[in-house]
This record gives C-alpha cells, sequence and structure tokens, in this order.
C-alpha cells in the first residue's frame, strides 16, 4: 500500500503534465481524452494493487488544479468511477478487457454529465444535441480508444511494483 | 666457301646499318610499321590492364562495400543530426518571428505595459476554452487581466499561481466580452461557445451589420480595454421576429496555435458585479 501511495505523486504528475501539454491539444471535433481518468481507472483494475483509494483523490485535485472545473466535481467522479472499477474487478476479472471498457465508458459518461451539469448550473446556455455530438461522444470515443494501451501500461507498472508471489 | 671478314670490318658495317636505320626511323620511313606496333601494344596493353582492374576490384569489392555501408550509416547519422537542427532552427526562427510580432504591437500601442508568456497547456476538460501559459504573479500577473497577441484579443486571466497562470479564452461558452462593430458603431456583445465558435448577440435590429466589418472591443463594462481587434463578421442572421440581429464572427486569433501572449499588466479590469440589479420577485 505504502508502494502504491509513493507512486501516485510522480505517476499522477506525470499524467497532469502529458494531459495538459498534449492530450488536451489532440481533439476529435471539440472532445478530447481525459487521460487522468483512463489512468485511474486502469490502476483500480488491477487486483494485485492496494490503495488504490489515494488515487483519484490526488488525480482529483491535480486535475482541479490545472482545470477551470472545480476540484471537487473531478474528485466525486473519480472516486466512483474507481469505485465501480474495484466492484467490477472482483466479478469480472477473468474479462479484464470488458471491464476497462466498461469502467472507461462508465466514468466518462459520468465525468461529461458532471461537466455539462455544472455549466447548466452557471447559466451557461449549452445546446445539448450540439454538446453531445461535437464535445461528448467524441470524447467517449478517445476515452475508450486510449484505454486498452493506457491499461496494458499499468498493467506493466503493477507487475514491477507487485511482483507476482511465487507459487510453493 | 666460307667468307671470313675481319673484326673490325664486321663492326663497321653494323655500326653502319645501325646507323642507316636509325637515319630511316629519324626520317619517317618506319611510320606505318612503328604505328601498327604501337596500336597493338596499346591494345594489348589496355586489354591486360583492364582485365586486371577487373580482377583487383572482384579481390576487393566486399571490403568497399563495408566501408560504404559504414560511411552511408555515417553520413544518414549525420543527415539526421543536421535534420533535427533544422527543425530546431525553424522552431526558433517561428518564435523569433512571433516574439517580433509581439514586440511590434507593444510598440504600436505603448499605452499599456505587456508581459510576454508561453501557451504551455490547456485545460483538461473538453468544456472549457482556457490555456495555461508560464508567467503568474510573481510575474505581476493578476486575475482579470486582459490577454492580447500582435493578430487581436486572446481572453483575460482567470486563475493565478506563482508561475503560471489560467486564461479563459474569448472563444470559451462562458465568455462575454462587449464589443463595437468599427464600420456602423454599433455595440453588441460577443459570445463563446462549446465548439469554439464566436457570435455576436444583442445587435440592434436597425443597426446594419455587413460582412466583412471589423469586430473590435468596446471597453464597456470595464472588463478589456477598448479598441482591440476581435476578429471579422462573416455571416449575418437577422429575423424580423426576433429582438436582436446576431453575426458569427471568425476571429483574427488562431486560438488552435497559440505559442505566445502579452498580457497587459497596467489595466485594471472593473469590477461592476455590485452594480448589476437582479429582478426583484
Amino acid at each position: 500500500m505504502r508502494r502504491s501511495l509513493l507512486l501516485a505523486f510522480p505517476v499522477l504528475t506525470l499524467v497532469l503534465l502529458l494531459q495538459t501539454a498534449i492530450v488536451s491539444r489532440i481533439s476529435l471535433l471539440s472532445g478530447n481524452a481525459d487521460l487522468m481518468l483512463l489512468v485511474l481507472v486502469a490502476w483500480a483494475l488491477q487486483e494485485r494493487v492496494r490503495g488504490t483509494w489515494f488515487w483519484p483523490i490526488l488525480g482529483g485535485l491535480l486535475s482541479g488544479l490545472a482545470s477551470g472545473i472545480p476540484w471537487y466535481l473531478y474528485l466525486a467522479c473519480y472516486l466512483l468511477t474507481v469505485l465501480l472499477a474495484r466492484v467490477l474487478v472482483r466479478r469480472i476479472w477473468q474479462a479484464p478487457l470488458l471491464a476497462v471498457f466498461t469502467v472507461t465508458f462508465a466514468g466518462s459518461v459520468l465525468l461529461m454529465t458532471i461537466m455539462y451539469l455544472q455549466r447548466l448550473f452557471l447559466q451557461i446556455p449549452l445546446e445539448f444535441g450540439l454538446t453531445s455530438s461535437q464535445v461528448v461522444l467524441p470524447s467517449i470515443l478517445l476515452n475508450l480508444f486510449l484505454s486498452i494501451p493506457v491499461f496494458f501500461l499499468m498493467r506493466d507498472l503493477a507487475g514491477r511494483v507487485y511482483p507476482a508471489e511465487a507459487v510453493a | 666457301m666460307k667468307t671470313s671478314f675481319p673484326l673490325s670490318l664486321q663492326t663497321a658495317i653494323i655500326v653502319l646499318i645501325s646507323l642507316g636505320l636509325i637515319l630511316l626511323a629519324l626520317g619517317g620511313v618506319f611510320a606505318p610499321v612503328t604505328n601498327q606496333f604501337q596500336r597493338l601494344g596499346v591494345g594489348v596493353q589496355t586489354w591486360v590492364s583492364t582485365r586486371y582492374l577487373a580482377i583487383v576490384d572482384f579481390l576487393t569489392v566486399p571490403r568497399d562495400v563495408a566501408s560504404l555501408r559504414q560511411r552511408n550509416s555515417e553520413l544518414e547519422a549525420e543527415v539526421a543530426r543536421l535534420q533535427s537542427q533544422v527543425i530546431d532552427l525553424q522552431q526558433r526562427v517561428t518564435e523569433t518571428e512571433i516574439l517580433s510580432a509581439l514586440v511590434d504591437f507593444a510598440r504600436a500601442n505603448p499605452v499599456y505595459t505587456y508581459k510576454a508568456a508561453a501557451v504551455i497547456g490547456r485545460d483538461p476538460s473538453p468544456f472549457l476554452r482556457y490555456v495555461i501559459i508560464n508567467v503568474g504573479s510573481n510575474a505581476g500577473v493578476l486575475p482579470g487581466m486582459p490577454v492580447v497577441t500582435d493578430k487581436g484579443l486572446v481572453g483575460r486571466v482567470d486563475a493565478v499561481l506563482a508561475e503560471a497562470a489560467r486564461i479563459q479564452l474569448i472563444t470559451d461558452s462562458a465568455s462575454a466580452v462587449n464589443i463595437r462593430l468599427q464600420t456602423s458603431d454599433t455595440e453588441a456583445m460577443l459570445s463563446g461557445s462549446i465548439t469554439g465558435d464566436l457570435s455576436l448577440d444583442m445587435i440592434p435590429q436597425d443597426a446594419t451589420v455587413q460582412i466583412g466589418d471589423v469586430v473590435l472591443t468596446s471597453g464597456l463594462g470595464g472588463g478589456y480595454p477598448p479598441n482591440i481587434l476581435v476578429g471579422q463578421v462573416i455571416n449575418v442572421r437577422k429575423l424580423d421576429s426576433e429582438l436582436f440581429q446576431t453575426a458569427a464572427i471568425q476571429p483574427n486569433v488562431d486560438f488552435n496555435r497559440l505559442q505566445f501572449v502579452l498580457v497587459i499588466t497596467n489595466f485594471k479590469p472593473v469590477d461592476i458585479t455590485p452594480l448589476i440589479t437582479t429582478p426583484g420577485p
């Protein structure tokens, strides 16, 4: 667990840098991927990993620091997504890719919904159809597209941090 | 019968014959014969030389290929290094051109003081049109300060850290800028959108708006300084059933390729929020 906590700082800081410097510039229509969400999902879906709850907290704070969206919205969204991932990892652990797609899709929809509602709460006029077609769906598609390589990267990282115990 | 000559006579005859042959050769009598011999000799030597060189080539080619491959790899590495250098220099030229344009803009508008900054990131949320710059409160940047480039208005500072600041672009859906149409001297409100498009609202129905009209900041509301270029009208929508006209705007600034910006540090934005009255029950 201590290793997971120590690892969270450099990994999530690097993820935030990559997100703001590169990933946010790569857009499909008006949508872009959320690398932080993908890393949190991929990490939470590693069965042998302990101390996963610290990651969404730190990730939410870091994303909130860089973004105009309040940090507590990111925090709530990431925590719920990781919760879903931890529930699913015990149920469909035989099909990790299915779990990756499921949690990524659910987390992306949740994140987009929260952001959309936040904009509406601020009385910013957003046309639902335009927002869905130009922002929400492209963002979800990009997240699903990137979720697989991110998952395998995080699985390699988890394998290095938590090497498999030798069977007697 | 055997005739014998004295040795001195034989020697004299040989010398005479030799001298005669030499004189005849110098006189050119033997030229056709010597030419034939020369031609034959040169042909034979050419053939031998060519075959020899072919054999030498055949024996030394493997070594040459290896050395050529090594040389080729060295040259390829050199080309790659030079290409990288060229890209680096082109990048520097581009940056220098941009900074030069910003300096020209600052000189042309000496009323304001500017702080140049590089754009180092974008907001993670696709719902927001914000960028992150590499100067912050340590450089005197404060929230609300307008941000421009040599092409025109970019936005304003939204949040500040010690060494970085977040800029809300005018294309953000929450952005609203009071503007003035230069030709008709009509005031309106510029709004961003979720897709990054700019539109003009609140244009009076009796105002004459034409495609190509230049859009400048009006300075009303105290959020932005006046007369900063924003863009041009590219489409006008006028319906008799509506209170106001609307128009689409082509911004002068390419927001997808923002690299450097200028923060106007001596402009104090006015907070008019307390003056805005909310309708009572």
